[in-house]
């Protein structure tokens, strides 16, 4: 297959930025697409210029560093993450826009790679059940409902991708903190902190810059591990029940 | 070189108590002016650094992702084994210890497995606290499946996503110290190389890969828990930043490297589809509980695979292996799919896969149970292949997968440089030859969570805080040698990129250092190795400045390193003539083609010491004396 490419190139997060185009040959349907960018790279080393820079790691959909908008739809246009796209899914000839992530708060930092950390900064703010090493009781003291268990795990398979930010037109953050509120309220060990939670979470997303949610559910349908919007309810409800009622009654 | 193991007096289940106990501590007022530097944030790493700082000291971490949740530790699939005996199918901790020390081949520490065995039923509980959602029973009582090497059911899991579910435990830990100061975290940061004083790891030199500047860090003790180095074979199923670079700059400034040779093959991963590929994806070896590995009969046979008739198919694994069958360990399952390959037997399009096949198991137990076990496994397999595994065969093939071998520490996880302790993948303790499936978690937590804390306590309580002073002429001089090698990658101006000697590289090492082993084979490879090294200084093309992001420059001083240390690696494949665990030499062989071990001269850990370039590394012996397992031949059958 030919195909041309146009990829965002950015020095640095106080540079401009603009699209390079790229024409490319000899990419076949087994490739996936980060493999036909290493291709690119490894012809831009041999000239000696710059590489493509582009976050990636584990490149089977679990560690949530990839982070390119590919034709308009964040990880492009299968269900999955950028690294588990396989050019069977372009045609010959087609031309592919390659972007960052954009939102506010995940600012550029080069080409493709954005800064994320906003999404540490939330967990920090209280994604976590304070229990020290040594402190546990037996595993099997507290039984916990299989339901509930594949619910917590359904939120908690998030991978921190921040696509659900990229594809939303608020730049809003509420199906990430959603998941990750939803994963610790749904277990009995999450339970003594959750109000507490709740209010620290969501006031440090507000703080990073993230929009609000406007029930476009524009996260669910590119969410990779497909986290339903139905966590945002309970986010909702959880907040606000904080809010309205700080303390146990 | 002379190496003490430190493993403590007294019968097997008592050591680890007693040795607790002769530890010295440290008081709770003094602990904050320690520091402490872990490198790697993964299950072992990030597990140390929040277990250290609720202790009260402080610490820095130091990843090369954008975050400590993306380390290697969340790609883990499959489970993590603790001796809880839920099931009531006969558990034990002796049981565990057994199985690991089987499955290693007898050439794994006793002490340490029995620790490590004795440890695991503590992970279960501190992860279950955390709000790590294992699966469950209707009952609500955590849930086991059945994995490679055992006889019992003892491996807790959250889908196929165990790893995940473990590391985001630790990283929230590690987020608790983060946010109440105690830990100061280091994303986009990579170890350049470590600061000896007085022959003590008193910090390490890193690379900021925003900025690219280079910065020096001092503290008390160095944490070194970076992973494993399979990417020296250039494709495997690990990340592709996972690097030998930490611990091979660790190796040249004195510490020894243990066993190097030892690495796993995975028996069930996608297969290979071309030149282009960058990585080779794991099925779990869960699958393997309710799938049927099988090969035609015939050679050469390109019928579709549902058109073959069950008479003229071969169910090897079962076949060979009666009493474990699909469950063999991974080692043996691994050569048996070579040796149907090798046979002609192999599948797909290049012949390099067999099947591994749902069909009695979705007729069995129904689709939607399979789905329930295994559904984001069957995805991913659909994702890469674009064929559905629901109604024809998976097709899989082994591939490099984890690393038994890693810088030598003793018994207190210490390496024979004092103040440098070595966690996880990263060090050679406690799988010997061979590791288990879900093994992995339960060492990295074990080291993480409950053995580190203690030690480094212990090491700590011996000395006087340092204060952190990094102007000294020590972190000066390697802060200059990291800076010298850098601008030395970017000045060869060559014509090729880094991944083209990386290809190169791995096709070499797993040719020849990989699944079979020979002498001639890897005498011919330490000549080739050093040859590929010399084109790569002089023929890398280095593109882009030293500041900023510059990912071209990180692959090449970590490809570097790769070439430097693959004829480490095959030096000891050489040198060790047995066939043990997943170490197996064509030469070494029963009748029936299984490895044949040679207790007699090689019941000993290989530990290497660097001794200057261009030289061949010097070999120390740890002699292995099993007090209280006696060393059988290893059968599965």
């Amino acid at each position: 297959m030919k195909l041309n490419l146009k990829i965002w190139r950015q020095k640095s997060t106080t540079d401009k930025g603009h699209f390079e185009q790229h024409p490319i040959d000899g990419v076949i349907p087994e490739m996936s697409f980060l493999e036909m960018l290493d291709v690119l790279n490894d012809t831009l080393s041999a000239a000696g210029k710059e590489n493509i820079a582009f976050d990636h790691d584990c490149r089977e959909g679990i560690c949530g560093s990839c982070s390119m908008v590919i034709n308009g739809v964040a990880h492009g246009p299968t269900r999955g993450t950028t690294c588990q796209t396989y050019m069977r899914n372009f045609r010959d000839g087609q031309t592919i826009v390659i972007e960052p992530f954009r939102a506010t708060a995940f600012p550029v930092l080069c080409d493709l790679v954005v800064d994320r950390s906003a999404f540490d900064r939330i967990q920090q703010a209280g994604g976590f059940v304070s229990v020290n090493v040594g402190g546990a009781p037996e595993g099997n003291s507290v039984p916990i409902s299989k339901v509930n268990a594949d619910l917590a795990m359904d939120a908690a398979q998030c991978i921190g991708c921040g696509a659900c930010v990229a594809a939303c037109k608020n730049a809003s953050a509420m199906l990430f903190v959603a998941a990750k509120v939803g994963h610790l309220r749904l277990l009995p060990q999450g339970e003594p902190e959750a109000k507490d939670r709740v209010k620290k979470m969501v006031a440090q997303m507000d703080s990073e810059g993230f929009g609000n949610c406007t029930n476009q559910y524009e996260c669910e349908a590119v969410c990779p591990k497909e986290i339903r919007a139905d966590f945002i309810s309970l986010l909702n409800r959880e907040y606000l029940g904080a809010s309205v009622f700080p303390r146990p009654m | 070189m002379k190496l003490n193991a430190r493993v403590p007096d007294g019968p097997l289940a008592e050591k680890w108590d007693n040795c607790k106990m002769g530890m010295k501590l440290v008081n709770p007022a003094n602990k904050r002016k320690y520091h402490v530097i872990v490198v790697g944030t993964g299950l072992a790493g990030g597990a140390c650094a929040a277990s250290l700082a609720e202790l009260g000291y402080q610490v820095s971490t130091f990843c090369f992702q954008d975050s400590p949740r993306r380390a290697h530790s969340i790609a883990a699939q499959g489970g993590i084994n603790a001796a809880k005996n839920y099931p009531n199918d006969g558990d034990s901790v002796e049981r565990l210890f057994l199985d690991t020390i089987k499955g290693g081949d007898y050439r794994a520490r006793e002490s340490n497995v029995y620790r490590l065995a004795q440890t695991s039923v503590n992970i279960i509980d501190q992860c279950v606290a955390q709000g790590v959602p294992f699966a469950r029973e209707y009952g609500g009582q955590l849930d086991n499946r059945s994995f490679g090497g055992a006889q019992v059911s003892r491996t807790f899991y959250c889908r196929g996503q165990t790893g995940q579910q473990l590391l985001l435990g630790a990283y929230a830990s590690l987020n608790r110290q983060i946010e109440k100061g105690r830990v100061k975290s280091h994303t986009r940061h990579e170890m350049m190389d470590l600061v000896l004083v007085d022959g003590k790891a008193k910090g390490i030199i890193v690379r900021d890969m925003v900025t690219g500047q280079i910065e020096r860090h001092a503290a008390d003790a160095v944490v070194l828990a970076s992973g494993g180095y399979g990417p020296v074979f250039y494709l495997s199923t690990n990340a592709m930043g996972c690097n030998v670079s930490a611990t091979y700059r660790a190796f040249k400034r004195g510490a020894m490297f243990a066993n190097p040779c030892y690495t796993q093959i995975h028996p069930t991963c996608i297969p290979v589809t071309g030149d282009f590929q960058s990585k080779l994806t794991l099925m779990s070896e869960s699958l393997r509980n309710d799938g049927r590995i099988w090969v035609p009969k015939k050679q050469g046979d390109t019928r579709a695979p549902g058109t073959i008739p069950e008479s003229e198919r071969d169910y090897y694994l079962e076949r060979k292996y009666p009493s474990y069958g699909n469950l063999a360990p991974r080692d043996i399952a691994s050569r048996a799919a070579k040796e149907a390959c090798d046979a002609g037997r192999g599948v797909g399009q290049f012949g390099r896969g067999v099947n591994l096949d749902f069909a009695d198991a979705i007729n069995r137990l129904g689709a939607k149970t399979i789905a329930e076990r295994y559904g984001n496994l069957f995805d991913m397999y659909s994702h890469i292949t674009g064929e559905n595994p629901y109604q024809a065969p998976m097709r899989i093939y082994p591939a490099v997968h984890y690393v038994m071998g890693g810088l030598w520490v003793d018994y207190r996880l210490m390496s024979n440089i004092p103040g440098l302790f070595v966690l996880g993948e990263a060090n050679f303790s406690d799988h010997g030859a061979n590791r288990l499936g879900a093994s992995a978690l339960m060492q990295g937590l074990a080291d993480g969570y409950f053995i580190a804390p203690y030690t480094i306590t212990d090491y700590l309580a011996g000395m006087k805080p340092s204060g952190d002073t990094t102007q000294t002429k020590e972190f000066a001089q390697t802060e200059s040698e990291v800076g010298q090698r850098l601008s030395k990658l970017q000045n060869v101006k060559g014509k090729h990129s880094c991944q083209e000697f990386h290809r190169e590289l791995g096709k070499l090492v797993w040719e020849y250092c990989g699944m079979a082993r020979t002498k001639a084979g890897l005498t011919k490879v330490l000549g080739l190795i050093p040859e590929l090294r010399n084109r790569f200084w002089k023929e890398v093309s280095v593109p882009g400045s030293g500041q900023g992001i510059n990912q071209a420059l990180e692959n090449a001083n970590r490809v570097a390193d790769f070439l430097e240390f693959a004829e480490v690696m095959c030096t000891d494949a050489l040198t060790r003539e047995e066939s043990c665990g997943a170490h197996f030499r064509e030469e070494y062989q029963t009748e029936e083609g299984e490895a044949q071990r040679n207790d007699e001269d090689f019941s000993f850990v290989s530990a290497w010491e660097y001794a200057g370039e261009g030289t061949a590394p010097l070999l120390t012996k740890e002699p292995l004396q099993p007090e209280f397992v006696k060393p059988s031949v290893r059968s599965y059958k």
